[in-house]
C-alpha cells in the first residue's frame, strides 16, 4: 500500500519544481531509505528569488492540496513531524488560509509546523532551512552529508518545493497533467501566474498567454537574478527552466540598470558564509555605483571567482544572468 | 580459529605531479599538509569542523575544474595540481576580496610579524587593497581584561565560534549578512566569557587577539626608576615559545628564557613554578583537611582563572567546593614582594613583577584588586607566549642562539611544579604531597599515569594508607558540566576534580603559539614530564625555596595576613565582570 504512492510519482515523473530539477521519487526512496527516526518532511516555501511569485499563487489557491502532498509524503516515510518553511511576508497574507487548513491536519495527526523565514534567497537553500529552523546561523552545509540522509537535527529530510507537493496531491488524485506554474512578470501585458503544460517552449508560454510584446524585447527565465538572459530570437526553441518564472525585458533597458538589479540583490541576499560571495557581490555592486560606465573587466575578474569558487549555488548561479546576457543580448 | 586483520588500503593521490600516501576518508588538504605540501587555507584548523567558507585553499583536479582541499576526500588516483593557472587566479582574487576586510593594522598588529597572513600576501602578490573594505558598524570589544576582539579586521572563518562552542562557552558568534558578517557576542544575559582566549589561539588574523601589555613592560625596563624588575615564567612556557622561533613544540627553552630576560634588562628571572610548589603545599594541605572533616567535598583545583569565571559566573553554588588556595602566579609574585622583598631589604613598593603565561585569563586574574597582598597586587604585567615571542623579536633576540643560564635562586622549583602546564599535572603534584601529609610517608613511585594523558576527562581511584580518593581531572567547560551534573546525582563521587578550560589544560591555553592543535599539546606536553622526571626532588614539600617560604616567613604571620598572602575568596559575578 505505502509504496503505491511512489509507483504513481514514480510513473507520472515528477521533478522537483524549485528549480533544480531533481527526481522527486528518487529523493522519496533515498529518504525512505536512511537510518535514523523520527525522519522529517518539509515544505519548502522559501521563494526568494525576484520575479518568482507562482509558490504564492499555490498556497493561496491550493493550500490543502499542498498539506495533501505533505500528508501522503509522512505516511510513505512513516513519519508524523513535519515543517513548512515559509517567507514570513507570505505567511502575514495566507495566515488566514494556512492556519485553519493546518487545524484540519493536525487533527488527522499530522504535526506539520510553521517555521516563520526572513525572507531572504539563501532562506531558500535547503541545507540553510535546516540550519535556520535548527536555530543556527542562516548559511549553507557542506554537502555531503545531503539531508536526505542528515537533515534536520541530524536526521533524515525529505525537502520538496511547494508545487511538488502540490504536483504529488495531483498525482494521487489521479489528475497530474504534466503541467507546471509559472510567474511571468516585468514589462509583461498580462503578469500573473499561469499553468502551463511542463515542455511548453518560452515563445508558447508567452503567446499562450497573451504576453508576446508587441515590442522589441529580451527575457529572463528561472528567476529575475540568477535566471538565463534570452533574446527575442531564443524563445522558439528555448524549454521553460529552472524556477518557474519569465520576465520581459525591453530591448532599450539600459545595461547598467540590469546590473544594478542582479548585483544589489546578490550582496543583499549573500548570507557572508563564504569569501567570493560576501565580498565579491558587495564588491560588484560598489563598482557599479562608482563608475557611471560599466567597468567590465572589473566585474568579470569578480562574477568569474564567485561562479567558480563559490560555497552554494547561489553565489555560483551569478554568472548565468551575467554571462548569457553579454552574450545573447550585448553580443560581447 | 585464525582471522586475518584486514589493513586498510593506503590510498596514492599525486598533487602537483608529486605522489603521495593519504588515508582513507581524509581530505586533500589534511594529507597534503601532513606531506609539508604548503596550500593556503585560513578557515582550516584540524580539531575543528570544516567550513570551507574561505575559498583559498584551492586546487585544480580536471581542466578548468577548480575546487577547495578542505572538503575534498581523497580518492585513489586523483590527480591535482596547486599551481595551475587557474589555480593561481582565482586564489588570488578570493585572497584579496578577503583582505579587503582584514583592516591591515599590520605595523601595530598585536600578532607581529613574522605572520601568516603577511607571508601568504607576500608569497602571492596580493596587497589586500584592490577593494575597499565594506563599512562594519561595530567597536573593539573587550574580553575583561584579557583579550579583544575586532569586527573591523574579522574574516569571518568561524574558527574562533567553534572552539568557544567546542568548550562548552557558546559566547562567540558570527552576525550580520554578505559583506557586513563580523564576529560578535551573544547577548544572552546568561552566556558569558570566562577569557580563556581559545579565540585568540583559533585566530588567523589577529581579529581576536589578547589585550597587549608589551608596552608598559618595555616602558619599566626602559625607566626602571630604582624599580626591582622580576621575571617569572609559568610551567608551560619554556616548552612553547621555541615555536615563535621554528622550533619543534616540546623543545625547552628554560635557559635561553632566563639570558634572554636578563639582557633585556630584568634584575631577576625567577619562576610561576617555585608558586606552583607553594600552591601545592598549599592546596594539598587543605585537601587532607577538608577530606579528615569531610567538609566541602569534592574541593575543586581554582588555579585556572578561566575555570574559576565558569564557577563564578556559571555556578556560584560550587564556590564553597573550590580550594582557597592562591594560584602560582599569585603565590609566587606576592612571595617575591613580600618575603623575598624582606630578605633582601627592598621596599615591595619598587618590586614590578612581570609574569610569562601561555594564558590570556592570566592577565585578568593579575588584575582583580580583591587578590592584593599589603596593598599591592602579586604581579603587575601578564605576557602571554605569543606576545614574548613578538616581543622578543622586536629587541632582535634569537632565543634558541642564545647560551642558556640558571635561574635565580628563588625560582628554584620541584617536578611536581613543572607538571603543572599539562591537564593532570595539579592533581598529580597535590597528590604527591597529600599522601605524605595524610600518611607521613613519602611516595616512593611519583608517577600517576592514570590522570596524564589527552582525555577530555579522566578519574581514578587512589588509595592512600586505609582511603580511597576518588579523583577526577578534567578540562574544557563543557566537560566539567558533566562532572558537576554527575555530582548533583552523586555528591559523593569525588573527593578532588581538577578542571582546566583550555584543551591539554595551560599549555593548550589561549596565548600559546599558532598553531596549536591536540598534535602539538601532546608533544609540548612531554616536555614537561621530561623536566619532571630528571628533576632529583619531584615533591612540592621538599622544595628547600618554599620551605624557607613557609618556615622563616608565611607560618611567622598572624593567621590574617597569612591567609591574604595564601589564600582567597571568590564571588559571584555578572556578565562582562
Amino acid at each position: 500500500m505505502t509504496n503505491s504512492i511512489l509507483e504513481k510519482i514514480k510513473k507520472a515523473g515528477i521533478i522537483g519544481r524549485g528549480g533544480a530539477g531533481f527526481p522527486t521519487a528518487a529523493k522519496w526512496e533515498m529518504v525512505k531509505k536512511a537510518e535514523g527516526s523520527p525522519k522529517y518532511v518539509i515544505c519548502n516555501a522559501s521563494e526568494g528569488e525576484i520575479g518568482v511569485f507562482k509558490d504564492f499563487y499555490i498556497l493561496d489557491n491550493y493550500t490543502e492540496k499542498v498539506l495533501k502532498g505533505m500528508s501522503l509524503a509522512m505516511d510513505y516515510l512513516g513519519t508524523k513531524h513535519a515543517y513548512i518553511n515559509i517567507n514570513a511576508n507570505y505567511h502575514k497574507r495566507l495566515k488566514h488560509k494556512i492556519v485553519p487548513a493546518l487545524k484540519k491536519f493536525k487533527a488527522m495527526g499530522y504535526d506539520i509546523t510553521i517555521y516563520e523565514e526572513d525572507p531572504s534567497y539563501i532562506g531558500g537553500e535547503e541545507t540553510t532551512i535546516l540550519n535556520a529552523i535548527e536555530g543556527k546561523r542562516i548559511t549553507p552545509r557542506i554537502r555531503p552529508p545531503f539531508p536526505v540522509e542528515v537533515g534536520l537535527f541530524g536526521k533524515p529530510t525529505l525537502l520538496n518545493n511547494v508545487e511538488t507537493f502540490y504536483d504529488v496531491a495531483l498525482v494521487d488524485e489521479g489528475k497530474f497533467e504534466h503541467k507546471r506554474f509559472v510567474s511571468i512578470g516585468g514589462k509583461a501585458k498580462n503578469q500573473g501566474v499561469f499553468h502551463l503544460p511542463a515542455n511548453v517552449t518560452l515563445e508558447q508560454a508567452l503567446k499562450q498567454t497573451q504576453n508576446w510584446p508587441d515590442f522589441d524585447f529580451f527575457v529572463q527565465v528561472g528567476g529575475s537574478a540568477s535566471g538565463m538572459v534570452l533574446n527575442k530570437d531564443q524563445l522558439k526553441e528555448h524549454p521553460l527552466t529552472g524556477a518557474g518564472s519569465i520576465e520581459i525585458y525591453p530591448a532599450d533597458t539600459k545595461p547598467r540598470d540590469l546590473l544594478m538589479k542582479w548585483f544589489k540583490f546578490y550582496s543583499e541576499e549573500s548570507c557572508g558564509k563564504c569569501t567570493p560571495c560576501r565580498e565579491g557581490s558587495f564588491h560588484l555592486y560598489e563598482l557599479l555605483k562608482k563608475h557611471k560606465t560599466i567597468p567590465w573587466k572589473e566585474i568579470m575578474e569578480i562574477v568569474e571567482t564567485m561562479e567558480k569558487t563559490s560555497f552554494c549555488a547561489l553565489g555560483r548561479s551569478i554568472g548565468v544572468p551575467v554571462i548569457s546576457y553579454r552574450k545573447n543580448v550585448l553580443h560581447i | 580459529m585464525a582471522k586475518t586483520q584486514i589493513q586498510p588500503k593506503p590510498i596514492s593521490i599525486t598533487i602537483d605531479n608529486k605522489r603521495i600516501l593519504c588515508d582513507e576518508g581524509e581530505s586533500v588538504l589534511h594529507c597534503a599538509l601532513r606531506h609539508g605540501i604548503d596550500i593556503p587555507h585560513f578557515c582550516y584548523h584540524e580539531d575543528l569542523p570544516v567550513d570551507a567558507a574561505c575559498r583559498t585553499c584551492l586546487v585544480e583536479i580536471a581542466p578548468g575544474k577548480v575546487v577547495t582541499s578542505c572538503d575534498l576526500k581523497v580518492k585513489p588516483d586523483l590527480k591535482l595540481s596547486t599551481q595551475s593557472k587557474a589555480v593561481e587566479s582565482l586564489r588570488r582574487e578570493n585572497l584579496e576580496l578577503m583582505l579587503a576586510s582584514h583592516k591591515k593594522i599590520c605595523r601595530d598588529c598585536k600578532r607581529g610579524l613574522p605572520c601568516k597572513t603577511w607571508d601568504l600576501m607576500k608569497k602571492f602578490k596580493v596587497t589586500g587593497t584592490k577593494y575597499e573594505r565594506a563599512v562594519i558598524k561595530a567597536p573593539v570589544h573587550k574580553l575583561g581584561t584579557a583579550a579583544e576582539l575586532d569586527p573591523q579586521a574579522c574574516i569571518n572563518c568561524n574558527k574562533c565560534v567553534e572552539i568557544c562552542q567546542k568548550l562548552g562557552v557558546g559566547f562567540l558568534k558570527l552576525t550580520g549578512k554578505g559583506a557586513t558578517s563580523h564576529i560578535t557576542y551573544n547577548e544572552d544575559p546568561c552566556v558569558d566569557c570566562v577569557y580563556c582566549g581559545q579565540c585568540t589561539v583559533h585566530c588567523p588574523v589577529a581579529a581576536a587577539r589578547e589585550q597587549s601589555q608589551i608596552e608598559p613592560v618595555d616602558e619599566v625596563l626602559k625607566h626602571k626608576k630604582g624599580r626591582i624588575v622580576i621575571a617569572q615564567m609559568a610551567p608551560s612556557v619554556r616548552a612553547s615559545i621555541g615555536e615563535e622561533f621554528g622550533l619543534k613544540p616540546g623543545s625547552n627553552m628554560e635557559g635561553q628564557m632566563v639570558t634572554a630576560l636578563k639582557k633585556l634588562g630584568f634584575d631577576y628571572v625567577f619562576d610561576v613554578n617555585m608558586g606552583a610548589d607553594i600552591t601545592t603545599v598549599v592546596e594539598a594541605t587543605e585537601l587532607v583537611e577538608r577530606i579528615k572533616e569531610n567538609k566541602h567535598l569534592p574541593m575543586f583545583t581554582s588555579c585556572c582563572p578561566g575555570w574559576v569565571k565558569y564557577v563564578e559566573f556559571y555556578h556560584p553554588e560550587l564556590i564553597p567546593h573550590l580550594t582557597t588556595s592562591r594560584s602560582p602566579q599569585l603565590h609566587s609574585g606576592a612571595a617575591y614582594k613580600t618575603w623575598w622583598a624582606k630578605k633582601m631589604k627592598i621596599d615591595p613598593k619598587k618590586i614590578v613583577v612581570v609574569s610569562f603565561m601561555p594564558c590570556t585569563s592570566k592577565k585578568y586574574e593579575a588584575h582583580n584588586k580583591d587578590l592584593k597582598v599589603n596593598g599591592l597586587m602579586p604581579v603587575d604585567f601578564v605576557l602571554t607566549t605569543r606576545e614574548t615571542g613578538k616581543w622578543l623579536k622586536k629587541h632582535k633576540i634569537n632565543l634558541p642562539k642564545l647560551k642558556p643560564q640558571k635561574l635565580d635562586y628563588e625560582g628554584n622549583y620541584t617536578g611536581a611544579a613543572a607538571i603543572y602546564g599539562a591537564s593532570g599535572g595539579v592533581m598529580e603534584s597535590a597528590l604527591r604531597s597529600a599522601v605524605f601529609f595524610l600518611t607521613g610517608k613519602e611516595l616512593k613511585k611519583v608517577e600517576f599515569e592514570q590522570v596524564r594523558g589527552m582525555k577530555g576527562i579522566k578519574t581514578a581511584n587512589i588509595k592512600v594508607g586505609g582511603k580511597t580518593i576518588k579523583i577526577a581531572v578534567v578540562f574544557m567547560a563543557k566537560n566539567a558540566q558533566i562532572i558537576i551534573d554527575e555530582l548533583k546525582k552523586n555528591p559523593k563521587a569525588y573527593h578532588y576534580v581538577e578542571v582546566m578550560t583550555c584543551p591539554g589544560g595551560c599549555i593548550g591555553g589561549g596565548g600559546q603559539p599558532i598553531p596549536t592543535t591536540d598534535k602539538i599539546v601532546w608533544e609540548r606536553i612531554q616536555a614537561l614530564y621530561k623536566i619532571d622526571a630528571s628533576k632529583k626532588l619531584r615533591k612540592a614539600h621538599l622544595n628547600p625555596v618554599v620551605q624557607d617560604f613557609f618556615e622563616n616567613y608565611a607560618n611567622k604571620l598572624p593567621k590574617a595576613k597569612r591567609d591574604e598572602l595564601l589564600m582567597r575568596g571568590y564571588k559571584r559575578k555578572k556578565k562582562f565582570e
